[in-house]
């Protein structure tokens, strides 16, 4: 039974920290910028591995941390240089994420890390992997290491929430102001690249974009407060990870694809009925009675 | 002492010359409007000189001090549309915003500035709206609210970008109304404007730019209509005598 409490627990962790930290990128459209960190991370992994020869804990919080800033870095860079986001974005995560891809071929023999498993994830495997302290389990790495990045997350979300909630909206009036937005930019990046990785084990690095971009889009249909959209945007992770995992038991199949899958019908059935901008309503109002 | 000089101010797009050489110098409590053709560099320059885009080369004092020592001194109401309203917030948190800069980093909002946030948008007829979500705002409205959050700020010197553009009649004489009030209490007020029918109703000193300064100085003077031909390059014709009095 606590097998299924562990599995339970690590998604739910999965979707309150990628629900907080997707609120931010959604609303600062920079959702494509998950897309490129989930996947240059890899490279931060293998370089971790190759410096420390461990594949999980700290060194790989750090390897993930520095690629994801990396990567934030190029991307603006680029920009700035006169290529266009998007293509900034695409140019510089294939090439990270690739480089990342080679090594890991190149280790390939030597260590249990193959690309399948990094795109994918395996939640299943979670709980057995356990952390010991003095020869006693204290239960999966997965959930401290989730459990840690989600008090990070926690943590600066309420110490500088006006802060990331001004430059989100109002850039230009946050530098009259004299906050630090590039500072913030890159702490939020940090934020997405620590918890890339530390859903990484679970739910891999494309369903990481699915936990992060859905919940919060869907968030956004239903409330117009930033602090509500951020509890409900959790809340809609979590309830996806319940349903998805139920759904894969009942069905024999893969966890984190069918907690993907929730997300979307989550979304698709909030777009229809979300009491804002429902299309079920504006269909409703137009139809002659 | 001047609340704003701005001394040779060049700015370069891709090595193209946008804005060149710009200096003028802003007393007490004026309102000056900042007039020119579309890509004279209007825009560019408010944004130059509150250092959203480098400068090439050029000091902006407040107050005797370079700008980034003042930060505090000098409000801002951007253009309605640079920000996305569809932003999860309602009128009073985005008019709280304007009291960032006295609550300091990293701090919670006062019930105090919760006050004095009501106060600036009753100043502006957008009490009623407090607790609306701005998507729900008309576009007069949303500029009201930006008015209402330079209000809050409390600064010496404004930086207006085009907050007529787009407004009802109601919102335009609001505005106008507020922009008085700021001079009363010896504000200084710079205002991108591209209105030339109200400049003369609207400000005491005008900058007309062409990504030069072609003429700066009290509106009584400056504002002639050899001046606005060379600002716009003699494709101003629509103006009647009652407009400028040359």
């Amino acid at each position: 039974m606590s097998y299924t409490i562990w599995i339970l627990l690590t998604a739910t962790l999965v979707g309150i920290n990628c629900g907080l930290v997707g609120t931010f990128l959604v609303l600062r459209k920079m959702s494509m910028l998950s897309d490129a960190i989930s996947h240059s991370v890899l490279l931060g992994i293998v370089g971790a591995y190759m410096v420390s020869h461990q594949l999980q804990g700290v060194s790989m919080l750090i390897g993930a941390l520095l690629v994801g800033l990396l990567t934030t870095f190029l991307v603006q860079l680029l920009h700035q240089k006169g290529v266009q986001s998007d293509a900034a974005i695409g140019v510089v995560f294939t090439c990270l994420f690739a480089i990342g891809v080679v090594l890991i071929s190149l280790f390939a023999d030597r260590v249990h890390l193959d690309v399948e498993h990094a795109l994918m994830g395996e939640i299943a495997f979670v709980p057995w992997d356990v952390l010991e302290v003095c020869g006693q389990s204290i239960g999966p790495k997965a959930i401290w290491l989730l459990g840690f990045v989600l008090a990070i997350n926690i943590f600066v979300i309420v110490f500088a929430y006006k802060e990331l909630k001004i430059s989100s909206f109002d850039r230009e009036m946050a530098i009259t102001l004299g906050i630090p937005v590039v500072l913030i930019h890159y702490v939020l990046m940090g934020m997405l690249s620590l918890t890339t990785v530390a859903s990484f084990d679970s739910v891999g690095a494309i369903l990481v974009v699915a936990m992060l971009i859905v919940p919060s889009a869907t968030a956004y249909l239903w409330t117009d407060r930033l602090s509500v959209m951020l509890i409900c945007s959790a809340t809609i992770g979590v309830l996806a990870s319940a349903i998805g995992y139920m759904g894969a038991t009942a069905f024999n199949v893969s966890i984190s694809g069918a907690i993907a899958v929730s997300t979307g019908v989550i979304f698709f059935v909030s777009l229809w009925i979300a009491p804002k901008s429902g299309l079920l309503w504006k269909w409703i109002k137009k139809s002659p009675a | 002492m001047n609340p704003l000089v701005v001394e040779q101010v060049t700015v370069a797009y891709d090595r193209q010359l946008v804005l060149e050489d710009v200096s003028f110098s802003v007393p007490e409590g004026k309102l000056v409007g900042i007039i020119g053709p579309n890509g004279a560099g209007k825009s560019t320059l408010m944004k130059a000189m509150l250092n959203f885009i480098p400068r090439m080369h050029g000091n902006v004092f407040v107050y005797g001090k370079p700008y980034e020592k003042q930060r505090h001194l000098v409000g801002y109401v951007p253009q309605r549309n640079s920000v996305d309203w569809d932003f999860p917030t309602n009128a009073l948190d985005v008019v709280l915003m304007g009291r960032y800069g006295h609550i300091g980093l990293w701090k919670r909002p006062r019930k105090e500035d919760v006050d004095i946030a009501m106060q600036c948008l009753d100043k502006v007829g957008m009490l009623p709206y407090a607790k609306r979500q701005i998507s729900q705002l008309s576009g007069g409205q949303q500029q009201r609210v930006f008015l209402a959050r330079a209000l809050a700020q409390d600064a010496s010197v404004y930086f207006m970008d085009e907050p007529f553009v787009g407004v009802d009649a109601a919102t335009e004489k609001a505005i106008v109304q507020l922009l008085n009030e700021l001079k009363m209490r010896g504000k200084t007020v710079l205002v991108v404007h591209h209105d030339l029918q109200t400049v003369r109703d609207y400000f005491d000193y005008v900058l007309l730019l062409n990504k030069r300064v072609v003429a700066f100085g009290e509106t009584e003077s400056v504002f002639t209509y050899d001046h606005i031909q060379k600002t716009y390059g003699g494709k101003v014709t629509f103006l009647s005598s009652t407009h400028i009095v040359g």
